[in-house]
């Protein structure tokens, strides 16, 4: 077996006008187009290009272009990006010069346009969210706040527990964001197969057992022990957007954001008449920032809903990359389906036999004499794990103790539910 | 002494069709660069679509031992790297009472020295047995959990292994890596970075065709084209799971092993479970629309033929 050569061959780098010291830069310069595009492309990359490039040789151009794939693409979906790229680029080596020049410009166009269209989605979510453009920027107010937040007495904070989403004043939905943003989920953690150490566990660990004896002498062996470790399950959160749902989805992205920052393996999805994947935005450390990045991306607001539908995408389209490590998923809907639940059943059938729990959260559950009777909830209900509230401060609080409490009290609940449905 | 790994991308085409494996260009030119330059291949790609038969070929072509590690969720160190042969190291504490000839320090020396480690998968690849580095396939890299592909970082980068009790254990001669996934989950980049990406996509029909005439040799050709045509058809479908190429070669040998000479609906139906794995998607297509998605299939072979 060739050993791996650890600097590229000299005259690669050096040469002048070989056509060896041409390729060097013109791999630089393709790569910098690369990173330009979007792809993560560091030095350490262009370097092994270039080594790879010598190993195969020149003669192909189909070799060449594998060969910088195998290096530059790491992920299926930048396989475009690289293509284009490519094609673009090494069309004519000699006129590189040129190219860049050309290139460059429509760089800059695209980056241009990028930063309009995110102006004007800005001011989408301004509009969305109905802040005004006069009132001081809720991040720069945050020191206040936090003083606020103390001064704020009792007697508000429960009317603002107990009041509905949908009928807080700005202020107020505000001052909701703020308590929600300290929110916290306790889904039952479940066992992994790590261990670690513990006096108190059930197994004996063998090896800190023999370290600790022989570090002795050996005379006598002190059992160690350990017990298995404890992890927080992954997180699948499907959101309606539509319509009926609109005053509260904005809330629920809150909420989505602090769960999404408080632990790993958070996946979020909106749905109104489709899905939107939007986990990565909801990363931003700030909030705002985050669902300004999350309205700007998201198509369907406010519009209808089609539930089987957007389950249907998800199973084929998530399913498989999101819910492989048993996750426990949280799908909030108010089950009012435009299309009268069209193959809805099915879907959630699906849904539920992929994850290790499905928790369906309703803000209508708000109504004292709620019964599950559209066909949405009708078609629903036989296939979700919990049944649970979520339309004001007091019930996502609420969450975080049902959800914690045992699943047989749960089961109680969903027969009744179950009762109402059928 | 082991095969020389090729030294042209033609070479390493030509390897692999030894091996009776039927491969893209594209997949010749990135396992060479893996070849030449010693580095780790990682393949992504839906299940059964030839990525852990990769591996397998090299073993068989290059002649060397194929070390296998399947992933899964909790994968930890004494299972995948490295454990202590405890039962030994108890009674070589006894042993060392009874005689009373050694020291604190010495015994601790000793009880954690080579003698006493069990080598699992990841250690045996890091040696070379009869002078053959081996092949490590480390296979659904998406089903174990983050943590162990942290550890994995200095095992592709370095082929070296950390011990606490012993210290680095390093390779000799580095095996050839190759992992596999599913893309269950995404990878962390930091591992991507280490290895040669390639994407192991469905082939086309031609490549099928290909593929079926060498691992289903005894089918007759009218059949192959027709179920390579249906297949190529069902997988453009809004199905829950595509059907793979091991499915269609599964498929391929469940029919000549019933004889059957060309496709017919009602042959379809009954044999469909050996290429959709999912009842959901079975009932999609059993009955007329089986019926139908092979008349459109016949139809185009009909028309490209003319």
């Amino acid at each position: 077996m060739s050993k791996t050569p650890k600097s590229p061959s000299p005259n690669l780098i050096v040469g002048g006008d070989d056509d060896g010291g041409r390729l060097a830069e013109n791999i630089m310069h393709f790569a910098r187009v690369l990173r330009t595009a979007g792809l993560p492309v560091g030095p350490g990359k262009v370097l092994d290009a270039i080594d790879a490039a010598t190993t195969t040789g020149l003669e192909n151009r189909r070799d060449f272009y594998w060969t910088l794939h195998a290096v530059f693409v790491n992920k299926r979906d930048q396989r475009a990006v690289f293509d284009q790229a490519f094609h673009f680029f090494w069309r004519n080596p000699q006129l590189l010069e040129r190219m860049m020049s050309v290139m460059l410009p429509t760089m800059r166009g695209t980056d241009e346009d990028e930063k309009k269209k995110k102006e004007m989605s800005a001011r989408v979510a301004e509009a969305l969210t109905g802040r005004n453009e006069d009132e001081p920027d809720p991040r720069e107010q945050e020191e206040d706040e936090i003083e606020l937040d103390a001064a704020l007495s009792v007697s508000a904070n429960e009317m603002l527990a107990e009041k509905d989403f949908e009928k807080m004043s700005n202020a107020e939905l505000e001052a909701a964001r703020r308590a929600i943003r300290t929110m916290r989920l306790p889904i039952k953690p479940v066992k992994t197969r790590r261990y670690r150490a513990n006096p108190n566990g059930a197994r004996a660990d063998m090896r800190a057992s023999l370290r600790a004896s022989a570090r002795q002498g050996g005379d006598m062996i002190w059992l160690k022990h350990r017990s298995r470790r404890v992890e927080k399950p992954p997180l699948v959160v499907l959101c309606d957007i539509s319509g009926s749902m609109d005053r509260y989805a904005r809330m629920l992205l809150h909420f989505l954001h602090a769960l999404t920052n408080d632990r790993d393996r958070v996946h979020s999805f909106l749905f109104g008449t489709r899905l939107t994947n939007i986990t990565r935005y909801l990363r931003a450390r700030d909030p705002d920032q985050a669902i300004d990045k999350v309205a700007a991306e998201v198509e369907d607001w406010a519009g209808g809903t089609r539930i089987g539908d957007s389950l249907h995408r998800f199973n084929a389209d998530w399913s498989r990359r999101v819910m492989s490590q048993g996750p426990v998923v949280l799908l909030i809907t108010d089950g009012l389906d435009r299309e009268g639940a069209a193959g809805l059943a099915p879907e959630m059938e699906r849904l539920h036999k992929s994850c290790r729990r499905l928790i369906w959260l309703n803000p209508l559950l708000r109504f004292d004499g709620y019964a599950p009777k559209t066909a949405g909830a009708r078609a629903m209900m036989p296939h979700v794990d919990e049944f649970r509230p979520v339309h004001n401060l007091d019930s996502l609080a609420k969450l975080a103790d049902t959800l914690s409490q045992s699943e047989v009290a749960a089961q109680r609940d969903m027969i009744r539910w179950r009762e109402l449905a059928a | 002494m082991s095969v020389a790994p090729p030294k042209t991308v033609d070479e390493t085409a030509t390897l692999l069709r030894d091996g009776n494996y039927v491969a893209d260009r594209s997949l010749a030119t990135a396992l060479h660069l893996s070849l030449a330059m010693g580095r780790p291949l990682f393949l992504e790609g839906e299940a059964g679509v030839g990525k852990t038969e990769i591996a397998k070929v090299l073993a068989q072509t290059l002649d060397r031992p194929l070390i296998r590690l399947q992933c899964y969720e909790g994968l930890d160190i004494s299972s995948a790297v490295y454990e202590w042969n405890y039962p030994r190291q108890m009674v070589e504490i006894r042993l060392a009472e009874a005689s009373g000839d050694r020291g604190r320090e010495q015994l601790e020396s000793d009880l954690f020295s080579e003698r006493f480690l069990i080598k699992r998968p990841i250690l045996k690849a890091l040696e070379a047995t009869g002078g053959k580095a081996p092949i490590l396939l480390i296979d659904e890299l998406d089903r174990t959990d983050e943590p162990f592909e942290a550890f994995l970082l200095e095992v592709l980068s370095d082929f070296q292994v950390t011990v606490p009790e012993l210290g680095t254990i390093k390779a000799e001669e580095p095996p050839i890596v190759i992992l596999t996934s599913n893309r269950t989950r995404e990878i962390h980049d930091a591992i991507k970075r280490r290895c040669f990406y390639y994407w192991v996509d469905y082939p086309n029909a031609e490549r099928e065709l290909e593929i079926l005439r060498v691992k289903a040799p005894n089918a007759p050709e009218e059949l192959s084209r027709q179920i390579v045509a249906f297949v190529q058809k069902i997988r453009t479908m809004d199905l829950f799971k595509l059907p793979g190429v091991a499915e269609t070669i599964d498929w391929a040998q469940a029919l000549t092993q019933l004889d059957r000479l060309v496709l017919d609906p009602e042959t379809i139906n009954d044999t469909l479970g050996a290429l959709l794995k999912y009842q959901d998607d079975i009932q999609k297509l059993q009955g007329s629309e089986a019926a139908r998605i092979l008349d459109e299939a016949k139809r185009e072979m009909s028309g490209k033929a003319a």
